[in-house]
């Protein structure tokens, strides 16, 4: 494709657009990325992730700082949620990376999550593929991460940096069974506001209690992203959870069992939309679906009737065979 | 497929208020557009390579400082430049009616002074946003 060569040789527009086409899921998708695929691999991403308003944007902005000045090029990915309401999406991260703009060296990409569950759009992983084949050397990706539907990021990246804030003390504990368990390292911003020595020391404590494995302790880490402090060690961890992932053979075994998640949930995606638009033609199904609608039967029975049903289990199969095509 | 518009909402100029951009901002959120917001006195180079790395449909300019008759055409002329002269470009603030010739002929196809509804606005964007090829 003509598109991808000129992305290849470092052309912002095609880059650009191209990403547009993924995240559209235009027809062209599995062209780009066929073309795109032996340029990719070489990049380490990098998600940045926390409850909204900790300092994720402009943390992300003083991290990018470190890493020019390292002279690493660099690709940011921001998503934002899209309105269930309207479609529409505010897409505001970029307002804190204003001293970037004009660098070469940096591409800035706002995301809004469009049709995808969670805090993750399913295109990501293609974006990421993009800025991989275009050379950046980090990605960082800015997810808002509050529960445990904002999990999926842990498939895209390679090391997950949470930010929280001093007074997430007081809702740490139901932070526990999401973020608390994603993090390769944390991070306590805004420490200028007090609190954040007891958060961290709170946050090490529960890292020390479930340890999720012996070759990396999690780090916390205070910072203070407004004033540019702390960022320097943050660079500092993020770096050692690369080296630990690489030396133990984990970042290869992490990418694999992201490859295979990638193409399981590909499948899932695709089949489960094309069933649903399935069903919903009628067919043989409206007489189940009527006799629930009706509430003469409840959903489980019909379904037992369903799947005992093979003319109709077969009318489908074919019309999926059909239809996916 | 469906078709997402965004849009790149930009200050450009020295005043320090961006009440109205930030208005317009959420408003275009709520009629469904992807509105991207990249805060006060943004120079031209800044806000079109904003433009050309989101791959931006529509970017919107709000000026109130009056520098608006030399500020939004080097923003279209700038877009031209990068080979992005198929961008919507609009202008708003506080923009004297015999300015208004002068800012569309120099590309700016739409003006909205400080009363536009935002209804009408995404009704002009819907109805003059091109069709891309890719
Ligand atoms: N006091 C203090 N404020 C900070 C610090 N870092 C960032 N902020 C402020 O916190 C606010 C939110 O910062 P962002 O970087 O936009 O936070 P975010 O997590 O990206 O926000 P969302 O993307 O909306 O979830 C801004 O007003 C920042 O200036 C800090 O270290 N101390
Ligand atoms: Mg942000």
């Amino acid at each position: 494709m003509e598109l991808v060569e000129q992305m290849l040789g470092s052309d912002q527009l095609a880059l650009a657009r191209l990403i547009t086409l993924v995240e559209r899921e235009a027809s062209e998708t599995p062209q780009i990325i066929k073309s795109i695929y032996p340029h990719t691999g070489k990049s380490y991403v990098v998600g940045v992730t926390g409850p909204p308003g900790g300092g994720k944007s402009t943390l992300i902005d003083r991290l990018t700082a470190v890493l020019r000045r390292k002279g690493l090029t660099v690709g940011i990915v921001a998503v934002d949620p899209t309105s269930p309401f309207s479609g529409g999406a505010m897409l505001g991260d970029r307002i804190r990376m204003q001293q970037h703009y004009l660098d070469s060296g940096v591409f800035i990409r706002s995301m809004a999550t469009r049709g995808s569950q969670g805090g993750l759009p399913r295109t990501v992983r293609g974006v990421i593929k993009l800025l991989d084949a275009a050379g950046k050397d980090i990605i960082l990706v800015e997810t808002v991460g509050v529960g445990q539907t904002e999990l999926d990021i842990m498939e895209a990246v390679d090391t997950i940096v949470v930010v929280l804030v001093p007074e997430a003390g007081d809702t740490i504990q139901t932070l526990k069974a999401g973020l608390m368990e994603i993090g390769d390292v944390f991070v306590v911003n805004k420490a200028d506001r007090g609190g954040a020595e007891n958060l961290v020391a709170e946050l090490e404590a529960m890292l020390h209690q479930n340890l999720k494995q012996t070759w990396w302790e999690v780090p916390a880490l205070t910072a203070q992203a407004a004033n540019d402090i702390g960022i320097e060690e943050l660079y500092e961890r993020i770096e050692s959870h690369h080296q630990a992932l690489q030396q133990m053979g984990k970042l290869d075994l992490k990418r694999c069992e992201q490859r295979k998640k990638e193409l399981t949930n590909m499948i899932g995606t695709k089949i489960t939309s094309k069933f649903s638009e399935l069903i919903n033609e009628g067919g043989e199904f409206t007489r189940y679906l009527e006799i629930v609608e009706r509430g003469e039967l409840d959903p489980y029975s019909v379904w037992e009737e369903i799947i005992y049903d093979r003319v109709l289990l077969r009318t489908w199969m074919r019309r999926l065979e059909e239809e996916i095509r | 497929m469906a078709r997402f518009i965004k849009v790149l909402v930009a200050k450009p100029g020295l005043d320090g208020h961006d009440r109205g951009a930030k208005v317009l901002t959420l408003g275009l959120r709520d009629e469904g557009f992807e509105v991207i917001y990249t805060g006060l006195r943004q120079s031209p180079e800044k806000i079109v390579q904003a433009a050309l790395q989101e791959d931006v449909d529509v970017v919107g300019l709000s000026c109130l400082s009056g520098a608006h008759s030399y500020l939004f055409p080097k923003v279209v002329g700038l877009l031209k430049e990068k080979k992005r002269d198929d961008v919507l470009v609009i202008g708003g603030g506080i923009i004297p009616p015999e300015d208004v010739p002068h800012l569309q002929e120099e590309g700016i196809a739409g003006i909205f002074g400080p009363g536009s509804s935002i209804g009408k606005i995404a009704e002009f964007i819907r109805e003059n946003v091109r069709e891309r090829a890719a």
